[in-house]
């Protein structure tokens, strides 16, 4: 374990991998980043690089509540059983946990759209990557400014 | 907690081939795991993690919740209606129970 007393908390994020430390210190301010959401990725799909297009993320500008942040996601395909949206995977990366959803389509469903609700903590990205039947990912970012926050502040 | 209730809206009727969109909601505190309670003890993670839809057994559409999904989650998707049937729709918490709901469609 990294010797802690008297580094402040920039020092310690900054010295990296401690993540699981500042979160026994403060778990209220480990939050994620770009990295978190790119090892999340990673786990997912290897090395395999995401392109751009095909997804559009629906997301405000601005969200005054990031208590209920509406977020919808569309992904171009003609959701046939030959081609079709597998899985589309949303992210925030200033969030305690990157994750937000995961969803599983199927040809039936006609078209790859799905809409929720989500919680920001603050102004951040959220970053949508969808699987193609063919394996094919694609991806989408969109900046979400958050003027109160919606994880417990 | 009250009993957390699910509630869908599925239209009743729908044409062949046509795409409907299927709206759902459920009271849910889905607890992030990240409060903490008065004494500054962190409360424990309690949500809905899983989301799923399936017409006549077949599944149609799922959903991995996590932590950054909102209180009283809704989720809407599609569905190309085909043939008429039945939908089951399941919501799981975290302590392992499961809330159920289903809806008719009539394709003609």
């Amino acid at each position: 374990m990294h010797p802690a007393t008297g580094a402040s908390r920039r020092h310690v994020l900054a010295t990296g991998g401690l993540a699981a430390l500042s979160a026994v210190l403060a778990p209220r301010l480990a939050i994620a980043d770009e990295k978190a959401v790119n090892e999340e990725l990673k786990k997912l799909f290897g090395d395999k690089k995401a392109e751009a297009g095909k997804v559009k993320i629906d997301v405000p500008q601005i969200a005054e509540n990031g208590l209920v942040v509406p977020v919808g996601i569309d992904v171009e395909s003609p959701m046939t059983a030959e081609d079709y949206v597998k899985a589309v995977h949303i992210f925030a990366d200033g969030n305690p946990l990157p994750q937000v959803v995961s969803y599983r389509f199927s040809p039936a469903c006609g078209k790859a759209s799905a809409a929720t609700r989500m919680r920001l903590a603050q102004t951040q990205n959220v970053v949508c990557v969808a699987e193609m039947s063919n394996g094919k990912l694609y991806s989408a970012k969109a900046e979400v400014k958050v003027t109160i926050g919606g994880c417990g502040g | 907690m009250a009993n957390p209730t699910p509630r869908v809206r599925v239209p009743a009727n729908a044409k062949k081939g046509e795409i409907i969109e299927i709206k759902t909601l459920i009271s849910h505190e889905m607890e992030s795991g990240q409060r903490k309670d008065s004494a500054g003890k962190l409360i424990p993670r309690q949500i809905i993690n899983k989301f799923t839809a399936n017409f006549n057994g077949k599944m149609v559409f799922e959903a991995d919740w996590f932590t950054s999904i909102s209180a009283n989650p809704y989720q809407s998707f599609f569905f190309k209606a085909e043939e008429s049937g039945e939908f089951d729709f399941a919501w799981k918490d975290d302590n392992g129970s499961t809330y159920a709901a289903k809806a008719k469609l009539t394709v003609g």
